[in-house]
């Protein structure tokens, strides 16, 4: 299955955190590489959608979506940031 | 709009299927007419649903092709195995009904507002398309700024938005790359970008240069490399992969 980005999650990112996320800015726990989240490596049917770290291919974010529900593991990432929210 | 953070639910939306133009014999584009629509920026991109009768959904995510202030439209490229786009390209009429939900992404976009930098596009096959809407915002905004567009695509029959295309001039310059089949005496480029075209057409970096880089995956990689190769700092190298034909 072809990578793709987090550019294709915009939409699944939006609806999970409730705004726009592509831009926000994220640090991977495992490698400490800190980049937008749109430069993700993403696989959309891993099965579930699956974000990797583009430098360490550590897993960073899964998704899953059951009965209506978004299942979220966001344990890979050890930070967030959206530098424009106030 | 650059930089504000409105908090604005995203939601599956109906929209009103405006009109169709057939761009090549596998590329559509489709106008759309949405009720509640917030406005875009340039380069950010739609998420479109199809139900089937037994309630199986399949979402793919187009990029609008539209500038900012127009009406919203998405261009379509028709995958052999797809599950989306034969419908999207073949049986979508004007008039129909089509769910979608955005618009989406606030790191593949350019408001125009950094006027000092001059724009690299590169384009593989349908990643033209927010391109499309790129410069149509820089036009409609009066900006200035000088773009050179690297095009690389299977052949001039295959060009995309090829009408429009042909009437920049000036301070947008457009360069195509043939990969596959180039008419009798072409003498642009034929083949992959490679390294000696991407130096011969991206900004020179002291020239300060912001480069957007969208089409499959491969292409994306091996674009982005080549400019961060000649020196353009990665952060000013904006990246969209949207998968190969096939892929999906």
């Amino acid at each position: 299955m072809e990578a793709l980005d987090g550019n294709a999650i915009g939409g699944l990112l939006h609806e999970v955190f409730g705004t726009e996320m592509t831009a926000a800015t994220a640090t991977c726990a495992c490698c400490g590489a800190t980049g937008p989240v749109a430069l993700f490596t993403v696989f959309l049917r891993a099965p579930g959608t699956v974000a990797r770290c583009r430098a360490c291919s550590a897993v960073l974010i899964v998704i899953v979506r059951a009965k209506g529900m978004n299942c979220v593991d966001l344990s890979g990432i050890a930070r967030l940031d959206r530098l424009d929210a106030a | 709009m650059a930089g504000t953070a409105v908090r604005r639910r995203l939601t599956w939306q109906v929209a009103d299927v405006a009109a169709v133009c057939d761009e090549t014999a596998t590329v559509r584009t489709i106008e759309l007419q949405t009720p509640d629509w917030a406005g875009h920026r340039a380069g950010q991109h739609v998420d479109v649903r199809l139900t089937a009768e037994d309630g199986y959904t399949a979402e793919r995510s187009y990029s609008i092709a539209s500038a900012p202030g127009e009406p919203v439209a998405i261009t379509v490229q028709r995958l052999a195995n797809g599950e989306v786009s034969p419908y999207l390209t073949s049986e979508l009429r004007a008039g129909d009904e089509l769910e979608m939900r955005g618009p989406i992404g606030g790191y593949f976009v350019w408001d125009g507002d950094d006027a000092t930098r001059p724009l690299l596009l590169a384009a593989g096959g349908s990643g033209i398309v927010p391109f499309r809407s790129i410069l149509r915002h820089r036009a409609r905004s009066g900006a200035v700024v000088p773009v050179r567009l690297l095009y690389s695509v299977r052949s001039l029959a295959d060009v995309i938005y090829r009408g429009e295309l042909d009437q920049y001039t000036g301070s947008v310059s457009v360069t195509y790359a043939l990969t596959r089949q180039a008419p009798p005496g072409w003498t642009g480029h034929r083949g992959r970008v490679d390294a000696p075209l991407l130096a011969d057409v991206a900004w020179p970096v002291s020239r300060e240069p912001v480069a957007y880089v969208c089409g499959p995956t491969a292409f994306v990689e091996t674009v982005a490399e080549g400019l961060v190769r000649i020196g353009y700092p990665p952060d000013r190298v904006k990246t969209e992969r949207f998968g190969g034909p096939g892929g999906s």
